[in-house]
């Protein structure tokens, strides 16, 4: 196979038919393209691809086996590493990771190494009578708190390595971002689900309906509940919001609510699904990070005729995935750039009617390393909209960490805890994920779980 | 999944449920809340915890039917589960002996004001509770308030029971015979905004518990947004008790309100606001 061949194109549903859908924008390589793809691969001795994966799939060895169409050792190698490839073949951004490294990329494009991670998953799935993975329970329990993507890495790492673990898990259903953040369109929940159940059939026990800080504390968990060990991956779930004028008005929604009404509780399927949703005819998403990109495309999914990406710095600092910013422009959202609102305002029933906002242009570059938005005098202007959708972030919820003694903090509320081990302040406590540090990527929070389940097993091995 | 092992229908559209939910009603204490979403395509409701057993391990749950989540659940008895519970959630009551302390209930809002009668009597407190109705048929536990109350007034709009009137007419003529040191009111909006213009001139520290539209109740969404003395707090995790004469009440009521064209189309009238409830019929 030529180094030229180019990169197999990823099939997806056409723009105009998947704006108004909630079905999975991206289908998925069938077999013969996953295979050409696969072929693709220059199998090096020392890939670079690995260097570039949080959780240490070994890239070549699951590609190479692809391209000899054996599907099912693809798969093993894959899980071996990775308790949820349905959902990184998905979400995670390979662009910055894997495919980043890959030496194809150098002179053309590199190997589509997460549409092949999707592929076999999506086959494994597909076929009848998998074998579970058999894991022997060496009587030792380990807590771990939330089941969002850190969570459930490391629950399924230790359980792998033999640990009885619970994770308890504060809504009704485990996930996390992956249920209640992710859209159905970029992540089927049936995908989720099939690879929660994996993590169940590893032996893991999780414990939805329980918000720890409230039910139970880390301090219980440990001192009568026989838990040997805590991992805290509770994400970064507080909305922000901007304190400018008129943000309690009907008609702002925080990202958080408006995605996990939509996600979590259906409420794109009302009136079939008890919880309501209203998106207006005109929308405007506060922010262009990829949960802006989500909120914006789930907005006129849900009907909304005009949707706007309204971002105070220029297209070149759209901190968004280019494959969402791209899906986002081809299903109609539009982008107001250099603007940002200064106030939000209402007409006599309390009800969202316009925003006020100012034009900025870039300055010097700041501290994140993108220029600093500078708003210009004068350029006060109104957009009538009647929805807004605050995407500018999230902090850590303080609900574990204020009911947790002798576990250290930032100054945001952060965890502070190690690296490469996720140890914290507080003996027997680990943590990692967005708790840790600051809202991220699905990929780097599992990332983070896998090296805690390790670094549990090492403390608890030497305890 | 969480059984009801007990149920006790107060009036029409009045119920109660005792849950099995033993973690929880270790931890539950006096003016926390939780959310239930009773089946598989339901909304999340929060409601707040009307008494706790931790021995039994049960806790008790009253609610009106309003809205369509109500009115399935009312459907439900002894012996049916809850899919889904979770709490305790919000900040308890701050309970210390204040001296006369003054507990008004109003409709669905008796439920509530029971625990944190008990708590403070237990702390100490003269405790006078006053509660109010519709009509007689649907007050409740006054028997139970009466163990925990040193004193219990008792209002209806009708007058069928107790005094004619309001509750704020009965605290009123409390304030006006003996000192109050401090004074909660749970019920609708509009009742819990006129105590609080009743005891604003005589600067009597004054605690209403919000129930405005939540998802979570664990501080993720911010659906429950609330204006306290010009800073924005999330009810679920801040709350649900704040000082009343710093709640904007006129913004919580609009607020309350912004889902009542759906909650029609949901083929239920009224606004689905549990136990607060923005009256915004």
């Amino acid at each position: 196979m030529s180094i030229k061949a180019p990169r197999n194109p990823m099939p997806s549903q056409d723009a105009i038919e998947r704006k108004t859908n909630f079905k999975e924008v991206a289908l998925g390589y069938d077999k013969e393209t996953a295979i050409n793809e696969a072929k693709r691969c220059l199998q090096c001795k020392k890939p670079m691809c690995m260097q570039g994966c949080p959780v240490e799939v070994d890239i070549p060895d699951f590609i190479g086996a692809i391209a000899e169409e054996n599907f099912e050792q693809a798969a093993k190698i894959i899980k071996n590493k990775n308790n949820l490839p349905a959902v990184c073949g998905r979400v995670c951004p390979q662009e910055s990771q894997c495919e980043q490294k890959c030496i194809l990329g150098i002179k053309g494009e590199p190997v589509a190494i997460g549409r092949l991670e999707r592929f076999i998953a999506d086959w494994e799935a597909a076929e009848e009578g998998k074998e579970t993975i058999q894991t022997s329970c060496n009587n030792k329990k380990v807590a771990v708190i939330g089941a969002g993507p850190s969570g459930l890495t490391c629950a399924g790492d230790l359980a792998k390595l033999g640990y009885d673990v619970t994770v308890f898990e504060a809504l009704h259903t485990p996930g996390g971002v992956l249920m209640y953040g992710i859209p159905e369109f970029r992540l089927p929940k049936t995908v989720v689900k099939r690879e929660i159940d994996y993590i169940r059939d590893l032996g893991v026990k999780i414990e939805t309906n329980s918000v720890m800080g409230k039910i139970g504390t880390v301090d219980e968990l440990m001192n009568e509940e026989g838990f040997s060990a805590v991992y805290i991956a509770t994400g970064a779930g507080l909305p922000h919001f901007m304190n400018i004028p008129g943000e309690n008005l009907n008609g702002v929604y925080s990202a958080n609510e408006f995605l996990t009404r939509t996600n979590l509780m259906a409420a794109y399927n009302f009136p079939n699904f008890d919880t309501p949703i209203k998106v207006g005819e005109k929308v405007a998403v506060i922010g262009a990070g990829n949960v802006a990109m989500d909120s914006a495309r789930t907005a006129l999914r849900l009907g909304a005729k005009e949707s706007i990406i309204v971002y105070r710095r220029s297209k070149n600092e759209i901190p968004a995935r280019l494959e969402e910013l791209e899906h986002a422009e081809e299903e109609g959202v539009q982008l107001f750039l250099l603007t940002s609102p200064i106030s939000i305002n209402g007409d006599e029933n309390g009800q969202v009617k316009s925003m006020t906002c100012l034009k900025y242009e870039l300055g010097e570059p700041d501290s994140s390393g993108r220029c600093r938005p500078i708003a210009i005098e004068g350029s006060e202007f109104e957009m009538e909209i009647d929805t807004v959708i605050m995407a500018i972030g999230q902090g850590p919820n303080p609900l574990v960490a204020n009911s947790t003694p002798g576990l250290d903090l930032t100054k945001r509320g952060n965890i502070i805890a190690d690296e490469e081990t996720g140890l914290t302040s507080k003996d027997g406590v680990f943590a990692g994920g967005d708790i840790v540090t600051g809202a991220a990527t699905v990929i780097l929070a599992m990332g983070a779980g896998k090296k805690a389940a390790r670094a549990i097993h090492d403390y608890l091995e030497n305890k | 999944m969480f059984k009801i092992v007990d149920h006790e229908q107060f009036a029409d559209n009045l119920f109660l449920f005792k849950i099995e939910a033993p973690r929880l009603a270790k931890k539950a204490k006096a003016g926390q809340f939780v959310i239930l979403r009773a089946f598989e395509n339901g909304e999340r409701i929060p409601l707040t915890i009307a008494d706790y057993d931790r021995e039994k391990g049960t806790i008790d749950i009253i609610f009106q039917t309003v809205g369509k989540t109500t009115k399935k659940l009312g459907l439900l008895k002894t012996g049916d589960e809850i899919l889904d519970l979770v709490g305790p959630l919000g900040e308890p009551t701050e309970i210390e002996n204040f001296g006369t302390s003054v507990v008004v209930g109003g409709g669905v809002g008796i439920a509530p004001i029971y625990p944190i009668a008990r708590s403070l009597k237990e702390a100490g407190n003269k405790v006078i509770s006053i509660i109010g109705a519709r009509t007689k048929d649907i007050v409740f536990w006054v028997d139970k308030l009466k163990a925990v109350s040193d004193e219990v007034l008792i209002a209806t709009d009708d007058g069928s029971l107790g005094t004619k009137g309001f509750v704020t007419d009965l605290l009123r003529g409390k304030m006006d015979s003996e000192q109050i040191d401090r004074v909660w009111a749970i019920g609708p909006m509009i009742m819990m905004r006129a105590v609080a213009e009743v005891t604003r001139p005589e600067k009597i520290k004054t605690i209403v518990s919000l129930n405005p539209i939540m998802v979570d109740g664990t501080g993720m969404c911010g659906a429950c947004r609330v204006l306290v003395g010009d800073e924005t707090k999330f009810a679920c995790v801040d709350g649900p008790e704040f000082d009343a004469h710093l709640v904007d009440f006129n913004l919580a009521m609009r607020r309350a309100c912004y889902y009542k064209e759906e909650e029609q189309t949901a083929q239920t009238s009224g606004c689905n606001n549990n136990g607060g409830g923005c009256q915004c019929q």
